[in-house]
C-alpha cells in the first residue's frame, strides 16, 4: 500500500490516489488533494465533502443524483464545482473510497 | 491503470434506436457514466427511440414482455410468452423494472436526461424519424438540444479516441 503526504501527514492511499483509511482525514489534506486535481476548495466545497463522508460513514451508495438532492448545490453545480468527474473528484478529496455506483 | 492513462477515451456518441425501458436506459445510463468520467458525450435518438425524449412517451416506456427470453418471473422462474400476451401483464412487468431501478438511484427518463445535460452532454433528436413520426420540435422533452439529419449527427462525433455505440 502506498503512502502519501498532505499538509504534513502521511496517509495511506490505494494505487488510484484515494485514501484507505476516512478517519486519517482533514481539511488541510482534503485542501492538497484538491489542489492534485486543479481545484481551490471553497466553504460550498467543504458542504459537498462533509455530505459525502456522512453519507459514506452510513454505508449509503452514493450517486450524483443524490448530492443533487442534498440541497448543498444541484447537479449543474455540483460538475462545476469538481469539473471533469464530480463524484470521483469529490470521493477523493473527500478521503473516502472510489464510488461504486454506476449514476 | 497505467496502460489506461496512454489514450484515455475522449468522446462517445450514442445512437438509441429503440423505445424499450432496457434501450433507452442503456442509453441513458452510458451517457451520464460517460460525463460523469469528465467523456463528452453526444447521443442521437431515431426510430423508436424518439420514445426516449418525446413528452409524451417518455414516462411511459414499457420491457417487451412477448419475445424476450431473458426476461423471467421472479425467483429465476420461467416466463412463458403466453403469459406476456395478457392485458396489463406489460404494464405490470414495466412497472416492475422501473420500481428495481429507482431503488438504485437510477431516476425517471426526463430527470435523467436533465442529468446528462446538467454534465455537459448534449442530446439530438433524428429529423428522419421525426418526420416519419410527424413529431415537431415542440413534442420533445426541453433538454433536446437539436434535430439532426444523421449526416449532422457524424459531423459532431469527430476527433480523436472517439466511439460510437449503437444501443
Amino acid at each position: 500500500m502506498a503512502t502519501k503526504t498532505y499538509a504534513g501527514q502521511t496517509v495511506e492511499v490505494n494505487d488510484e490516489g484515494y485514501m484507505v483509511d476516512a478517519s486519517q482525514w482533514n481539511k488541510e489534506i482534503a485542501a492538497e488533494i484538491a489542489k492534485e486535481e486543479g481545484i481551490d476548495l471553497t466553504d460550498q466545497h467543504y458542504e459537498v465533502l462533509e455530505f459525502l463522508r456522512n453519507a459514506s460513514e452510513k454505508g449509503e451508495t452514493l450517486t450524483i443524483r443524490r448530492v443533487g438532492k442534498s440541497g448543498i448545490v444541484d447537479i449543474k453545480g455540483l460538475y462545476k464545482l469538481f469539473p471533469g468527474g464530480p463524484l470521483k473528484h469529490s470521493s477523493r478529496i473527500a478521503g473516502i473510497a472510489k464510488p461504486a455506483s454506476c449514476v | 491503470m497505467a496502460e489506461a492513462k496512454e489514450s484515455p477515451l475522449k468522446k462517445v456518441c450514442i445512437i438509441c434506436a429503440k423505445g424499450t425501458i432496457e434501450d433507452v436506459y442503456a442509453t441513458l445510463v452510458m451517457a451520464n457514466g460517460a460525463v460523469m468520467e469528465g467523456i463528452e458525450c453526444k447521443v442521437f435518438f431515431t426510430f423508436f427511440g424518439l420514445d426516449g425524449i418525446t413528452k409524451k412517451q417518455m414516462g411511459k416506456i414499457k420491457t417487451a414482455t412477448v419475445g424476450n427470453p431473458a426476461m423471467r418471473a421472479p425467483g429465476g422462474l420461467p416466463f412463458p410468452t403466453i403469459l406476456g400476451m395478457l392485458p396489463g401483464v406489460e404494464a405490470g412487468v414495466s412497472a416492475m423494472m422501473k420500481s428495481q431501478m429507482y431503488k438504485l438511484d437510477i431516476p425517471p427518463v426526463d430527470e435523467f436526461l436533465e442529468m446528462i445535460t446538467a454534465g455537459g452532454g448534449e442530446i439530438y433528436a433524428c429529423k428522419l424519424a421525426m418526420d416519419m413520426f410527424k413529431l415537431e420540435k415542440e413534442d420533445l422533452h426541453e433538454e433536446v438540444k437539436d434535430v439532426l439529419t444523421i449526416g449532422d449527427f457524424y459531423g459532431k462525433c469527430g476527433g480523436e479516441n472517439t466511439q460510437i455505440i449503437f444501443t
